[in-house]
């Protein structure tokens, strides 16, 4: 952790963005995680990647369950409504707030013991759903809080820092994703700014339920030799199937690329995503291929990260349930009260 | 053989199977004999299953307007063999048995101080349809059409009913209307029509509506402004949000575009369900649940999170008995403790007490304002006596100049005007906080929601006085609460009364009934009902004016007495529990019975009339 406080003053060389913040405008209280936690990392990116999309941080809210990662929404977007919820709880509180207030950026920060244990079903319900949110799981394979437990997403037979094997099968939160339907997957490394920062701003732009898996190595409880969570581990088995450059609508795409190096996929606000192909014949478009390449990978014990899959048509929960245009929130006694002409009809039949 | 004789004064019992489409011949009758002017009030008995198991629907007519349930059965319409002993054994001395002699049965199977009246129902169904489906539901029609003419009840309303309910269905219309009468011709022809016990046209039922506190809580919910609803199935809540549902549809249907000025959602358990709804209220929306008692139990973590972070959110808890199967289509009143004190840590929370479908029409939408007002989960706390059963009462009213009170919440512009924004501060010392919609100023009344955490000013403190602080405004606030609830109400006595009763929710007709009965045998009794919680005043005030006070209810452990007595500091040793818990209604009998035992033993007799 930061035991001092950077100066508020901002320096001169700090410009700001279209919306007129600057960067420390999307920081939040110093972090009391460990000294080089990749939580820590996955805030800075979330910082940089807003940051960069001109977003009013007062127009986000950030939620979160229980535990170390759940804490994280305090570190960044200080000037953001943010609610820590109940253990593994997240998803419905956050669909609960999406639906009365369509107009908000939702960011559900959670981590494996929150979303693969406690919270598996929640995770999954709220994917299927389709509501409309970023979500992040911090995943680190260990319960940190509570000072080193495996979680359900430890890889069988990696070892514990106090040395015991993990009997159980890990649960795979991107399988998962891609089954239910979420129309944004993918999986990035805290370690990696340059492919998570992308990442985090494409989520943001998905008009549909995203999921991003980020390996996040916990520097106290598990990284060490065993572990396949560990920054080593992470590093030499990292299987990243493209790079993916965000690109504003505004932006003019002139990078000049290969054949077959470059898919340009547009998103419905009408901003590119571009990705640099890093595995051959890797088409994030396909959900069946993806999740058949995801298996075939972890199977063969590497890693895959990057943009996994983007649903070309994606649509949210409001959609489904056809809500009116304006928040519900915004809705007052006039537009909410049938009144008691209709009470009366609603009498007579009832006699 | 005696005979009862009554006139608009008597209970029909039906004995069917479920799954038969028993039902809605049965709320036939029932709507029938109202339209005749005549009270009544029908209770579904029901197993948990959805065909071949025993069902009941009892039917207690009562020109008076009596509508607990009063015990016993003067008139058993028996079409379940499974159940035949039992059901006999329940029938009044001199009273009637209908049943289906298409089949002769020995006469070991019938009483000897009861009329029975054989109608050959299966052969006629069997001879005139060759469905079976229509020889089923058909069979139901045919015997309203006999009590028709057994109990004197006008044919003419139940050929209304049939015109209302199949308008535009002209072959379902005078296929009803024909089974209806193969049904009334055949008893004037071959039964002793009218019975002792029958109907006489009165104009006792008014302008009342008839109708059950499922639907009744629904539609408050719908005028109390909910625009988030989130639910998971469980008998016998369920019909409250499937109300929901259906009177959304019709009410809050944006017309310029067609697009629905509500979300509801059906949570995959109960959890999610609070979840949804906490979510909902804390970003600004008027949110609800509705459950039973388990549900309560899961829910719990979530509402202690609620009552801590300050979150508004309703309640519906249909109380039913016990855990798990069994008792779930039974009725109690057995989750008080649960809801007033549910989950971790120091809690207690609102609670309102229906006593019927209009009141629970009014109590969930008051509800909305209560918990917006008090920043909290508020319980509607009803029954599956209330829920489940139409009722007769009084008609749905809405003043129009009634604007929501959307409670404390700090605007842009009182931010940008540079107020001073706490989210846990008591500026006023009603112990309830200014909150913020998430988004409403870019630099000022953002915060971070937690449990209990922080201080004043949502910043994160582990320091005891700041949780101190906070336990101490969250009480100054239930006091508050106190004089927000709906009062208690008082009903005295005719004469000067020794003894005070204190009752609340579904108990409430039996003990209308119950205080009338008792003030004819000359016990006169003061009672209160009791319609929210934390309690008002009026309540210990009550007590200690009566040596002695009955607390009625239906749970075994005397729920509401506890709350008295530990959160209302009233002194048990006035106290006398009248508990009723084994899943029926409570009957106006029951308590008539066990007053005036305890009456009795605490009457003091003048000596000179004793010795004398």
């Amino acid at each position: 952790m930061t035991y001092l406080a950077k100066p508020k003053l901002h320096h001169p060389s700090l410009a700001p963005n279209a919306a007129g913040y600057t960067r420390r405008d999307y920081e939040g209280k110093i972090s009391t995680l460990c000294a080089g936690c990749g939580h820590d990392s996955i805030s800075a990116s979330i910082i940089q990647a807003c940051w960069e999309l001109d977003i009013q941080p007062h127009r986000v809210a950030k939620l979160s369950g229980i535990g170390c990662s759940s804490k994280t929404p305090d570190y960044f977007l200080g000037n953001s409504h943010g609610f820590n919820s109940v253990h593994g709880r997240m998803p419905s509180v956050l669909t609960g707030a999406n639906l009365a207030n369509r107009d908000l950026l939702y960011l559900g920060v959670s981590g494996d013991g929150d979303s693969a244990s406690i919270g598996l079903g929640q995770f999954a319900h709220c994917i299927r759903r389709g509501v409309n949110m970023v979500y992040i799981v911090e995943n680190n394979g260990v319960y940190g809080l509570t000072k080193g437990q495996f979680s359900a997403t430890a890889t069988k037979g990696s070892k514990s820092k106090r040395g015991v094997l993990n009997p159980d099968e890990p649960v795979d939160l991107v399988g998962m994703a891609l089954l239910l339907r979420a129309t944004f997957v993918a999986r990035a490394f805290s370690g990696d700014k340059k492919q998570l920062v992308p990442l985090i701003k494409a989520a943001i732009k998905h008009p549909g339920p995203s999921f991003i898996d980020v390996i996040s190595p916990c520097v106290a409880f598990n990284n060490h030799e065993g572990s396949t969570k560990s920054y080593d581990y992470v590093r030499q088995h990292n299987a990243a199937v493209n790079r993916l450059d965000f690109i504003e609508s505004r932006e003019e795409i002139t990078a000049d690329y290969a054949p077959g190096e470059v898919i340009n996929i547009a998103q419905h606000d009408g901003s590119q995503l571009r990705l640099r192909k890093l595995a051959a014949d890797y088409d994030p478009t396909d959900r069946i291929k993806a999740m058949n390449h995801v298996q075939e990978r972890a199977a063969a014990g590497e890693i895959v990260t990057g943009l996994l899959y983007l649903a070309s048509e994606a649509a949210d929960l409001h959609q489904y349930i056809s809500t009116v245009d304006t928040p519900l929130n915004q809705l007052g006694t006039k537009e909410l009260c049938p009144g008691s002409a209709a009470l009366e009809k609603i009498n007579a039949g009832l006699r | 053989m005696r005979q009862i004789t009554a006139i608009n004064d008597f209970v029909v019992k039906f004995a069917n199977v479920n799954g038969s489409g028993s039902a809605s011949a049965n709320e036939l009758f029932a709507r029938a004999i109202l339209r005749m002017g005549v009270p009544v009030s029908p209770r579904n008995i029901f197993p948990s299953n959805i065909q071949g198991l025993p069902t009941w629907y009892e039917v207690r007519v009562n020109e008076k307007g009596y509508q607990g349930r009063r015990g016993g059965v003067d008139l058993m319409v028996s079409m379940n063999p499974q159940t035949w002993d039992n059901d006999l054994k329940e029938i009044e001395s001199g009273g009637y048995l209908f049943y289906d002699n298409s089949k002769p049965l020995p006469a070991s199977k019938f009483r000897n101080d009861v009329t029975p009246i054989g109608m050959p129902l299966t052969e006629i169904c069997n001879t005139t349809y060759s469905d079976p489906r229509q020889r089923q539901l058909f069979k139901n029609i045919i015997y309203v059409g006999a009590l028709s003419a057994l109990l004197d009840l006008d044919p003419k309303e139940i050929e209304q009913l049939f015109t209302e309910q199949y308008k535009g269905k002209e072959a379902l219309l005078q296929s009803n209307i024909k089974a209806l009468h193969l049904g009334r011709d055949y008893a004037l022809k071959h039964l002793p029509c009218p019975l002792g016990i029958r109907l006489q046209r009165a104009d006792n039922v008014g302008d009342r509506i008839f109708t059950d506190g499922n639907s009744a809580i629904a539609l408050g919910a719908v005028y109390g402004g909910a625009s988030v609803c989130a639910w998971y199935p469980i008998t016998p809540s369920s019909s409250v949000a499937e109300a929901f549902i259906a009177y959304c549809k019709k009410l809050r249907t944006d017309t310029a575009s067609g697009k629905n000025k509500y979300a509801i959602i059906q949570g995959e358990d109960e959890l999610a369900s609070i979840g949804i709804a906490i979510g909902a209220g804390w970003n600004g929306a008027r949110s609800f649940t509705a459950t039973s008692g388990p549900g309560i139990s899961l829910m719990s973590e979530f509402i202690g999170l609620a009552y801590f972070a300050e979150i508004p959110v309703v309640l519906v808890d249909v109380q039913r008995g016990g855990p798990s199967t069994g008792m779930p289509t039974r009725t109690q009143q057995s989750d008080l403790l649960a809801c007033a004190y549910a989950s971790h840590g120091d809690t207690k929370h609102v609670l309102l007490f229906p006593e019927d479908p209009t009141e629970c029409f009014e109590l969930t939408a008051q509800a909305f304002d209560l918990a917006e007002r008090l920043q909290t989960p508020v319980f509607v706390m009803t029954d599956l006596d209330i829920g489940m059963n139409t009722r007769l009462c009084r008609p749905y009213a809405w003043d129009d100049s009634r604007e929501y009170d959307r409670g404390k919440v700090m605007t842009y512009e009182r931010l940008d005007a540079g107020a001073d924004f706490g989210r846990y501060l008591d500026v006023d010392g009603d112990g309830i906080p200014f909150r913020t919609y998430p988004g409403t100023h870019p630099t000022r009344g953002g915060y971070f929601t937690r449990g209990t955490t922080k201080n004043r000013y949502a910043q994160y403190s582990e320091a005891g006085p700041d949780y101190v602080d906070n336990m101490q405004r969250l009480m100054r606030k239930f006091e508050t609460a106190k004089s927000l609830v709906p009062k208690p109400l008082l009903y005295p006595a005719e004469k000067p009364a020794r003894f005070g009763a204190i009752f609340y929710g579904s108990t409430s007709p039996a003990m209308q009934e119950a205080l009338d009965t008792l003030s004819e045998k000359g016990i006169h009794v003061n009672a209160l009902r009791i319609r929210g919680f934390p309690f008002a005043d009026e309540l210990s005030d009550f007590v200690a004016s009566h040596p002695w006070v009955f607390v009625i209810e239906q749970n075994r452990d005397a729920q509401l007495k506890t709350l008295m007595v530990t959160d209302g500091k009233i002194n048990p040793a006035r106290l006398i529990s009248v508990l009723h818990y084994d899943g029926t209604p409570i009957t106006a009998r029951f308590i008539v019975e066990q007053i005036s035992r305890h009456a009795g033993a605490r009457s003091v007799v003048p000596l000179k009339k004793a010795v004398a």
